[in-house]
């Protein structure tokens, strides 16, 4: 016991935040060599280009999950709450059924996975939640934990409705659905994946720009206004920001409810510091480092019978139940 | 100078706050007394921009805390509430630092950190200023936060009850300080406050509400009377003078 907390000292005092973030990130790069070196086969230039697809597209999602995660509790002041719980990846699912279900007959030309279909699906969601959160902050006047509340139903709504009509669907069909709807790493095209890091550089610069409005705002309403902040509209954006992120995210690979809580969680533990220019990159890399090994387990151990986000999920759920048990 | 103007407050069919109007003057510490339920804290609440009021104005030395940009009054004005929860693990010298933000958005210079050290040694917290919060005992904690107010440098400085969780001796210590931040440092400070005999020997001015309704203000020495306390209260006072002071024994 001695020894531990003296280890536990010793490697507080070692370990700034930048170290840290550096030895992440150093563990993050190591991944990705494995990633791109394993098992390469004959057709080196065909291995390499499809592997550095998925790379790409897997540091995207690690960059929404982590950063989106976290601003998000950030601002809703809790720690298990994600962004998934405003709605937006139940209504991508509906959105994928609803299209199955009244364009089977035609999908295979249109509904292939190109930049019109990404760029519907993505605008969608934007600007579903886009007139949402206008409209219901207005509404409840401002006040969080309604504004949740009523995400959360309203992602119960889109849930059922897709239950319902996937009960519909015929069998085949609904394989495709499946398919549509488990995250997966491996169907974005280059096309696809340089639109979404546009899009979320873009957010990231933004983001990190208000990185010290963020540590103000996780002291809750009272003393973020204290301190001068416009909270209203800090929250506001917030939430716009991050509903965003997770619908490029979403419509890139599909539903990832896990990742984000497990890596923010990860993130507060591992960071050393709680000031969000640590927090951030910690949360992304730390979710790197989630995926690159979660991806090489499922191609290498599991032999690809399952999918990520099955892995991510049995994994990120066994996290949060250990979570839920140490608060109490 | 702070001019309250016809503020009116109301949850559902409830009435809070009633047409309050007044003026509390600018410099040295004004309390607010009252039974449970007056509407003290809200009515600090609604100074400080933390709630709407339904109707009316406040100006806090000429400017309207509504319409004022929120950045401009934190520079101004500070606020300190009664219940204070944060998610993040912060040390004592990183709350108190929190104070600078209205100044630096968060980039602290030498200039910031000694103003930082002068709060807390201001308020005796030099050698606990690595701890975290959460190793903090309620009282340490209490003066932690009052450091970081202090630390905001506002002219005008609104704490709701900080004698909460603070010991005799540490209750004593934070009003003689609190006296010490209006004389010295020119600061108007204005307490929700519980303990009478305490707004009694330590404030200049002394308002008193009722049931959301101002009922009377002054100095101590118009307020302190046994009469006037005990229709504020609603309770059997007698007034006593010790060593100059009115103290009020309402025990037995």
């Amino acid at each position: 016991m001695q020894s531990i907390k003296h280890f536990i000292t010793l490697t507080e005092r070692y370990l700034t935040p930048n170290r840290r973030i550096m030895l992440y990130g150093a563990v993050a790069l190591a991944l990705m060599a494995i990633f791109m070196s394993v098992k390469l086969g004959n057709n080196l230039q065909y291995i390499l280009l499809r592997r550095s697809y998925i790379l790409l597209t897997m540091v995207i999602v690690a960059f929404v999950a982590g950063i989106s995660t976290v601003i998000f509790q950030t601002v809703s002041n809790n720690r298990i709450l994600t962004p998934s719980l405003m709605g937006i990846e139940n209504l991508f699912v509906l959105i994928q059924t609803v299209a199955i279900f009244f364009y089977s007959g035609t999908t295979n030309s249109f509904w292939l996975f190109n930049i019109i279909k990404f760029a519907i699906e993505t605008s969608l969601l934007v600007l579903f939640s886009l007139l949402l959160y206008q409209w219901l902050f207005k509404t409840v006047n401002y006040n969080i934990n309604l504004v949740l509340m009523i995400g959360i139903l309203l992602g119960e709504l889109f849930r059922s409705s897709s239950n319902l009509l996937q009960r519909l669907l015929d069998p085949n069909e609904f394989a495709i659905l499946q398919g549509r709807i488990f995250a997966t790493f491996t169907r974005a095209t280059p096309d696809l994946i340089a639109f979404s890091a546009i899009v979320i550089i873009l957010i990231g610069l933004l983001i990190w720009r208000k990185r010290y409005v963020y540590d103000v705002l996780a002291l809750g309403r009272a003393h973020a206004i204290n301190l001068g902040l416009n909270y209203q509209r800090h929250v506001m954006t917030t939430l716009l920001l991050v509903s965003i992120l997770v619908a490029v995210s979403t419509a890139l690979v599909g539903p990832l409810t896990f990742l984000g809580l497990m890596v923010a969680n990860l993130a507060y533990l591992l960071a050393g510091s709680h000031q969000h220019r640590y927090l951030l990159p910690t949360a992304f890399l730390l979710a790197m480092i989630a995926l690159i090994a979660g991806q090489l387990f499922l191609e290498y151990g599991l032999n690809m019978s399952a999918s990520l986000s099955v892995v991510l999920e049995f994994f990120g759920g066994i996290f949060f139940i250990y979570l839920i048990l140490k608060r109490f | 100078m702070i001019v309250i103007d016809k503020i009116k407050k109301c949850y559902d069919d409830t009435v809070i706050l009633d047409n309050i109007t007044t003026t509390i003057p600018r410099g040295g510490i004004t309390s607010i007394i009252g039974p449970n339920g007056a509407g003290k804290s809200t009515l600090l609440s609604i100074i400080g921009r933390l709630l709407k009021a339904d109707t009316g104005t406040i100006n806090v030395s000429g400017l309207d805390v509504v319409t004022t940009k929120s950045d401009i009054l934190a520079k101004q004005l500070s606020i300190l509430r009664q219940e204070n929860q944060f998610n993040s693990r912060l040390t004592v010298e990183e709350l108190v630092g929190f104070g600078r933000y209205p100044y630096t958005r968060g980039r602290l210079t030498a200039q910031d950190d000694e103003k930082i050290s002068q709060s807390l040694s201001f308020l005796n917290l030099l050698e606990l200023r690595h701890r975290y919060l959460d190793e903090l005992s309620g009282g340490q904690r209490q003066r932690a936060y009052v450091a970081m107010v202090l630390c905001q440098d506002t002219d005008y400085v609104l704490l709701d009850e900080p004698l909460n969780n603070l010991d005799m001796k540490h209750a004593v210590a934070m009003m003689k300080q609190l006296r010490l931040a209006a004389d010295d440092l020119g600061k108007t400070i204005i307490l929700v406050i519980h303990d009478i005999n305490f707004a009694s020997t330590y404030s200049d001015y002394i308002l008193a509400m009722k049931k959301g309704a101002l009922c009377y203000q002054g100095g101590p020495k118009e307020i302190m009377r046994a009469d006037v306390l005990q229709d504020i209260f609603d309770t059997p006072v007698r007034i006593r003078e010790i060593d100059g002071q009115l103290i009020a024994m309402y025990f037995r």
